[in-house]
C-alpha cells in the first residue's frame, strides 16, 4: 500500500512535467491552429538555458535557491522572447497559407535549432545542479520520495491555476478564449490578431521553456530532447482536447499514472503506452477528454484547389515524354546517381500516396510511414520466409499495407481533422512497436537482412528502370483515381461533408476506401525501398518517415497534383546532397526549408506557376488559380 | 574539424550533378566528370552517426584522425597515403546504405569502416556482403554482426555486449548477492546484455534468482517510477545496461530514493568516459563496471596514446577516441599485411592480423572475424569531483570469447 502511494506521487511528478510542455502547445494550437513542430526545440532551449544560467556561468551556483529559480525563470523568459521573434519574423508571413504549412516552417526551425544547440553547447550531455534546498528525499510512509518531486507536483497545478486565471480573469485571456472559438469573429470585432498571436506564441514558448528548465535537476540536458518531447506533448494535447488547458492536465495525469503502474505489470509497456492511451481515448471520445466538436474551421485544402483538370492528351503526352527522358538517365549518369534517382522515385510515389489522403481526401495523416513500413516488411517476409522472387515481394508488400490500412482506416475515418491525423499516428506507433518487439518474425530492431533484388534487377540501372516503371504507373494510376467518379466523391467529402452526404455519398465508406488505397500505394513504395536498401528495420515505419512524407507534400504544394512529386524530388535530393556535403546538414537543410516557406507559401509547384504566369502575363497575385 | 578533401569546386559539381541528374536528366551529361582526388591514395570510406550521437562520435572522429595523421606521417601504407572520406548516417540504416553506395560508386573507396548502432552496422554489413567490399565495423555491439548474421566481408573491432556482460558476470559471481533485478533499455543491446549476463551468472552461481526486470524505452526512461519499482522487489543487487541521458536520470533518482544503498550494482559500459564524465561528482561509487579509465591505465601504449591525443586536440580521450584510433590502425594493418587493396587479399589478411592499439596488441580471429580487443573491468569512484574507475583490470577479449571452432558454428556460412 505504502508503495502504491509513493508510485502514484512519482507519477504525479512526471505528470507535472508533461503538463508544462503540453499546456503551451495546446494554447498555441487552440488560438493559432499552428501545429508547432518546434515546441520540443523550445523545451530543449529552455533546458540548455537553465543549465547555462544555473551552472554553466558559475555565478548562480553560489546564489542558493534564488539563483536557481532565477536562472529557470530567466531561461524561460529568454525563450519566450525568441518565440515572439519567430512569430513576428516567420510565422506571421504564412498565416494565409494552407493550414498545415506552418508545420513545415517549424520543422525547418526545429532542424536548425537541433544543430545550433550542438554547436553552442557541444556534443556532451550536460548534468545541471540539483535544486538548492530540494536535493534530498522526503520520507513518506516509510518510503523515500525526492523533495524536488513534491515541488514539481505543486508546480503543475500552480501553473494550471495561473493559466486559468489569465484566461478567465483578464481581458487578454478573454480575447484568447474568443480566438480559440472563432478567430474570424474576433478579427471582425476589431481585435488586432497579430498582437494576440504574438502574445500567445510567446506565452506558449515560455511554458515550453519552463517545462525544460525545471527538468534540469532531474535529467541530463542533451541535443535529442526536442524529438523526445514533441510527440509526447502532442499526444497530451490531443488526448486532453485541443486548446483545453484543463484537459491537457487530466491527460498528463492519466498518461503518467498509467505508465507508473503499467511498468509494474508489463515492464516493456513504456514503448507504446502513450499511443495505446491515445488510440483508446480517441476511439471512445473523438474530440479528446474535454474537447468539444468544432464548427467548420479552415480545411486543410482551400476549396478552390478542387478545380483540378484532367491532364488531357497533351498532358499525357508530356508525362510519357518525361518518363521516356527519365528512362535515359542510366545512359548518362553514374551508378550512384542512378541509385539515388531510384530512391527519389520511390519517395515521389510515397508522397503522392500521402497526397491522395491529404490533398484529395482531406484526411491529414501523421502516421503514413506505417503503410510504407508494412509494405517493406511484407516484401521482406515474402522474400526471406517464402524465398519469393522480387515480383511476388512487390505484391506481398502492398497487400500487407492494405490489410493494415483497412483495420486502421475503419477507426480513423470516423474522426476528422487533427484527431484523425493523431489516430493515424497512434496506429503507426502501435504497428511500429509490434515490429520492434516481435523478434521471432520481424527480427526486432535488428531487422531483416538480405532482401536484394533478383539477379536480373540487381544492377543499379536495371533496378532504376523497375522503380521507374512501377512508380510511374502507380503515380499515373493515382492521378486517374482523382478524376474517376470515386475521386470526385472523395473530393466532395473533403470539401463539404454535409453536401456530400446530402447527395447520397456514403462518406465513411468513400473515405475508408481512399484511406486503404493510399495505404496500398505507400506499401508499394515501401516494398521497392526494401529491395533498394537490401534490409528492413523498424525505422522504415517510424515517425521521421511520416514527417518526411508530410514535408515533401507541403513543400511541393498541397493544392496541386504534381506538388507532392516535385516536393519529394526537391526534398530528397537536397537532403542527400547536403548530408553528403556537410555534417551540419540539419542547419543547412532547415535553413533552406525556412527560406522556401517564406518565398513560396503555396509550395514549389505554386511558386513555379506564379513565376510562369508572371513571365507570360506580367505580375499578378497568384497561388489560388486552378491547378493541373 | 577534419572534413576531408571536399573543396568548394567538388561540392558545386556534386550539387549540380545530382540536381541535374535527378531533375533535368538529359542535361546531366554535360556536368558529369570524375571527381578530383589525391593521386594514388588508398581511400577509406567511413560512416558513422555524427549528428545523432555526437557525444561518442566526435571523440571517435578525433581518434581516427590522429591515427590517420600518424600513419601518413610514417609514409602511409604500401608507400601510398591513406585518405578517409567520412559520411554521417543520422543513426538511420537506410541513410547508411545510401552513404555506403556513394562512397563505393562515387568516391571509389577501397573499403568501408565505422558505424555505431547495431542495426546500422548490420545494414552496412549486408551491403558489404552484397557488393563484395570489406567492412571493418568499429563499434556495433550486437553478437549478430559476427555470429548469426556474420558474413565473409565484415570484421568487428569492439568487444560485443555479450563479451562485456560475461566479464561482468564473472565479477558479479564473487558477490554474496542472491536476489537480482535488471534494468536495461528495451532494444537489442539491452535485451542481449541482460540475457547473456543472466546466463553467465547462473552458470557460475546456480543459486541466484531474478526478482524483477525493467525495460524502459531507450532515451525515455521514467526514472522515478522505474527506480521505485526496482526497490519494491527488494533485490540484493542490480544489473544495469542503461547509458547516456537515461543513466544520468536513473542515477539521480536512484540515489535520492536510496535504491543503491546496501545494494551491489553491476553496470555495463558505465565506466566509459562518455557516460561517466557527465555525471561529475554525482557519479555512483562502488559500481562494478566495464569502461576505460583513460588517465590511470599505466601501460606504455596507453600513455603514449593519451599524450599524443592531448597534444593534438587539447582534450582527453574518450572510449570513442580509442575505438576510432584502433579502427583506423586496424585498416592500415590489414592493407599492409595484404600487400594490396584487393578485397579478397584484404579479407585473407584480416584473418589473424595483429594490430597495436592503446589497449595493447589485438588480433582479429579468423573463425568469426571478431577482434580480441577487451575492456577494463573495475569499480567506479569519485576523485576530485569527477567519476573514475579504481581497482580495475584489463580483460582480454579472447578470454570471454568461445573457442574459435565453436564460434565458427554460430555463423551461417
Amino acid at each position: 500500500m505504502d508503495f502504491l502511494v509513493i508510485q502514484a506521487l512519482t507519477g504525479l511528478a512526471s505528470a507535472s512535467s508533461l503538463f508544462l510542455v503540453a499546456s503551451g502547445l495546446t494554447l498555441i494550437f487552440g488560438v493559432t491552429r499552428i501545429v508547432n513542430f518546434a515546441h520540443g526545440s523550445l523545451f530543449m532551449l529552455g533546458a540548455y538555458g537553465a543549465w547555462t544560467f544555473t551552472s554553466g556561468l558559475g555565478w548562480a551556483a553560489h546564489a542558493g535557491p534564488l539563483g536557481f529559480w532565477g536562472g529557470v525563470l530567466l531561461s524561460a523568459l529568454a525563450v519566450a522572447a525568441l518565440g515572439a521573434l519567430v512569430e513576428v519574423v516567420l510565422l506571421r508571413r504564412i498565416y494565409q497559407a494552407p493550414a498545415l504549412f506552418p508545420l513545415l516552417a517549424t520543422f525547418g526551425l526545429a532542424l536548425m535549432i537541433e544543430d545550433l544547440v550542438r554547436l553552442v553547447w557541444g556534443p556532451e550531455d550536460l548534468l545541471g545542479p540539483r535544486a538548492p534546498g530540494l536535493e534530498g528525499a522526503v520520507t513518506i510512509l516509510g518510503q523515500k520520495l525526492p523533495a524536488y518531486d513534491l515541488a514539481l507536483i505543486a508546480l503543475g497545478p500552480m501553473v494550471l491555476a495561473g493559466l486559468w486565471w489569465v484566461l478567465h480573469r483578464t481581458h487578454w485571456g478573454v480575447l484568447v478564449r474568443a480566438a480559440t472559438q472563432d478567430r474570424a469573429m474576433v478579427g471582425a470585432l476589431g481585435v488586432d490578431q497579430s498582437r494576440l498571436f504574438t502574445g500567445v506564441f510567446a506565452l506558449g514558448a515560455f511554458l515550453a521553456a519552463l517545462g525544460g528548465a525545471v527538468q534540469v535537476p532531474r535529467e541530463a540536458v542533451h541535443h535529442a530532447l526536442d524529438m523526445q518531447v514533441i510527440v509526447e506533448a502532442f499526444v497530451i494535447v490531443v488526448v486532453g482536447g485541443l486548446g483545453n488547458v484543463v484537459g491537457a492536465f487530466l491527460a498528463a495525469v492519466l498518461v503518467a499514472e498509467l505508465n507508473a503502474f503499467g511498468i509494474l505489470l508489463f515492464p516493456r509497456i513504456g514503448l507504446v503506452l502513450l499511443f495505446l492511451v491515445m488510440a483508446v481515448v480517441l476511439v471512445l471520445r473523438p474530440h479528446g477528454l474535454l474537447g468539444r466538436p468544432e464548427g467548420e474551421t479552415r480545411a486543410a485544402v482551400p476549396p478552390t484547389a478542387g478545380c483540378w483538370r484532367p491532364a488531357g492528351a497533351t498532358g499525357w503526352a508530356v508525362g510519357l515524354a518525361l518518363a521516356g527522358l527519365l528512362a535515359l538517365l542510366p545512359l548518362v549518369a553514374d551508378a550512384y546517381v542512378v541509385s539515388v534517382a531510384a530512391e527519389i522515385l520511390i519517395f515521389a510515389l510515397f508522397a503522392a500516396s500521402l497526397h491522395l489522403m491529404m490533398g484529395v481526401g482531406g484526411m491529414v495523416s501523421f502516421g503514413h510511414a506505417a503503410w510504407f513500413g508494412l509494405g517493406a516488411y511484407g516484401a521482406a517476409l515474402a522474400a526471406l520466409g517464402l524465398g519469393a522472387p522480387m515480383a511476388v515481394g512487390l505484391v506481398a508488400g502492398p497487400l500487407l499495407a492494405v490489410a493494415g490500412a483497412t483495420v486502421a482506416g475503419w477507426f480513423c475515418v470516423r474522426l476528422s481533422g487533427v484527431f484523425l491525423a493523431m489516430l493515424t499516428l497512434a496506429f503507426a506507433q502501435i504497428a511500429w512497436s509490434v515490429v520492434f518487439q516481435w523478434h521471432e518474425v520481424t527480427g526486432g530492431d535488428n531487422g531483416l537482412l538480405g532482401i536484394w533484388p533478383d539477379r536480373w534487377a540487381s544492377d543499379p540501372a536495371a533496378f532504376y528502370w523497375v522503380s521507374l516503371a512501377v512508380c510511374g504507373v502507380a503515380i499515373a494510376l493515382l492521378r486517374s483515381i482523382v478524376f474517376s467518379p470515386f475521386g470526385y466523391a472523395l473530393r466532395a467529402c473533403r470539401d463539404s461533408v454535409a453536401r456530400a452526404e446530402a447527395i447520397g455519398i456514403d462518406r465513411v465508406r468513400v473515405q475508408w476506401l481512399g484511406f486503404v488505397m493510399a495505404g496500398g500505394f505507400a506499401g508499394l513504395a515501401g516494398a521497392l525501398y526494401a529491395y533498394l536498401k537490401g534490409s528492413v528495420f523498424p525505422e522504415a515505419m517510424a515517425i521521421p518517415v511520416s514527417i518526411d512524407g508530410l514535408v515533401m507534400v507541403l513543400l511541393g504544394g498541397l493544392t496541386t497534383l504534381v506538388g507532392p512529386v516535385v516536393g519529394a524530388v526537391a526534398y530528397k535530393t537536397l537532403a542527400i546532397v547536403v548530408s553528403s556535403w556537410t555534417d551540419h546538414w540539419p542547419l543547412v537543410l532547415g535553413g533552406l526549408i525556412v527560406l522556401l516557406v517564406i518565398a513560396a507559401p503555396d509550395g514549389l509547384a505554386g511558386l513555379a506557376r506564379r513565376v510562369a504566369r508572371a513571365a507570360s502575363r506580367g505580375a499578378g497575385p497568384g497561388g489560388r488559380e486552378p491547378a493541373s | 574539424m577534419p572534413r576531408s578533401h571536399i573543396g568548394a569546386r567538388r561540392l558545386l559539381q556534386g550539387v549540380a550533378r545530382t540536381l541535374a541528374g535527378a531533375l533535368v536528366l538529359g542535361l546531366a551529361t554535360l556536368s558529369v566528370t570524375s571527381p578530383a582526388r589525391a593521386a594514388d591514395a588508398i581511400r577509406v570510406g567511413e560512416i558513422n552517426s555524427y549528428t545523432r550521437l555526437p557525444a561518442f562520435t566526435e571523440p571517435y572522429r578525433l581518434g581516427w584522425t590522429l591515427a590517420l595523421e600518424e600513419i601518413n606521417a610514417a609514409g602511409g601504407v604500401l608507400g601510398r597515403p591513406l585518405e578517409v572520406i567520412d559520411r554521417d548516417d543520422a543513426g538511420k540504416p537506410g541513410e547508411a546504405v545510401t552513404a555506403a553506395n556513394e562512397l563505393l560508386m562515387r568516391e571509389d573507396v577501397d573499403l568501408l569502416m565505422g558505424t555505431f548502432f547495431s542495426h546500422v552496422g548490420l545494414a552496412v554489413s549486408d551491403f558489404a556482403r552484397q557488393r563484395q567490399v570489406l567492412f571493418v565495423a568499429a563499434e556495433p555491439l550486437t553478437d549478430a554482426l559476427i555470429w548469426s548474421r556474420g558474413n565473409a566481408y565484415t570484421f568487428r573491432l569492439r568487444p560485443s555486449t555479450g563479451m562485456q556482460a560475461r566479464m561482468l558476470a564473472e565479477e558479479a559471481a564473487k558477490l554474496d548477492a542472491v536476489r537480482w533485478a535488471s534494468v536495461a533499455p528495451n532494444y537489442e543491446y539491452g535485451t542481449s546484455a541482460v540475457a547473456t549476463f543472466r546466463e553467465a551468472l547462473s552458470a557460475l552461481r546456480p543459486d541466484v534468482e531474478w526478482v524483477d526486470e525493467q525495460w524502459p524505452p531507450q532515451g525515455k526512461i521514467d526514472a522515478g517510477a522505474t527506480a521505485q519499482a526496482l526497490a519494491q522487489a527488494e533485490p540484493d543487487a542490480l544489473f544495469n545496461a542503461t547509458f547516456g541521458p537515461d543513466l544520468a536520470k536513473f542515477v539521480r533518482e536512484g540515489t535520492t530514493r536510496g535504491l543503491f544503498e546496501g545494494r551491489a550494482v553491476v553496470s555495463l559500459i558505465t565506466g566509459e568516459p562518455e557516460y561517466l564524465a557527465p555525471l561529475g561528482a554525482e557519479a555512483p561509487e562502488g559500481w562494478i563496471v566495464t569502461g576505460y579509465p583513460w588517465d590511470t591505465v599505466d601501460t606504455p601504449e596507453n600513455r603514449a596514446f593519451v599524450a599524443a591525443y592531448q597534444a593534438r586536440f587539447d582534450d582527453y580521450p574518450r572510449m570513442g577516441s580509442v575505438v576510432g584510433y584502433a579502427a583506423m590502425k586496424s585498416v592500415a594493418a590489414i592493407i599492409e599485411k595484404a600487400g594490396s587493396t584487393d578485397t579478397d587479399a584484404m579479407i585473407a589478411a584480416a584473418k589473424g592480423v595483429m594490430v597495436d592499439t592503446p589497449f595493447g596488441r589485438i588480433t582479429y580471429r579468423a573463425a568469426d572475424h571478431q577482434s580480441t580487443m577487451g575492456a577494463f573491468v573495475g569499480r567506479t569512484a569519485v576523485r576530485d569531483g569527477r567519476g573514475t574507475m579504481v581497482d580495475f583490470v584489463y580483460r582480454d577479449g579472447a578470454e570471454v570469447l568461445p573457442p574459435e571452432d565453436e564460434a565458427r558454428a554460430f555463423r551461417p556460412e
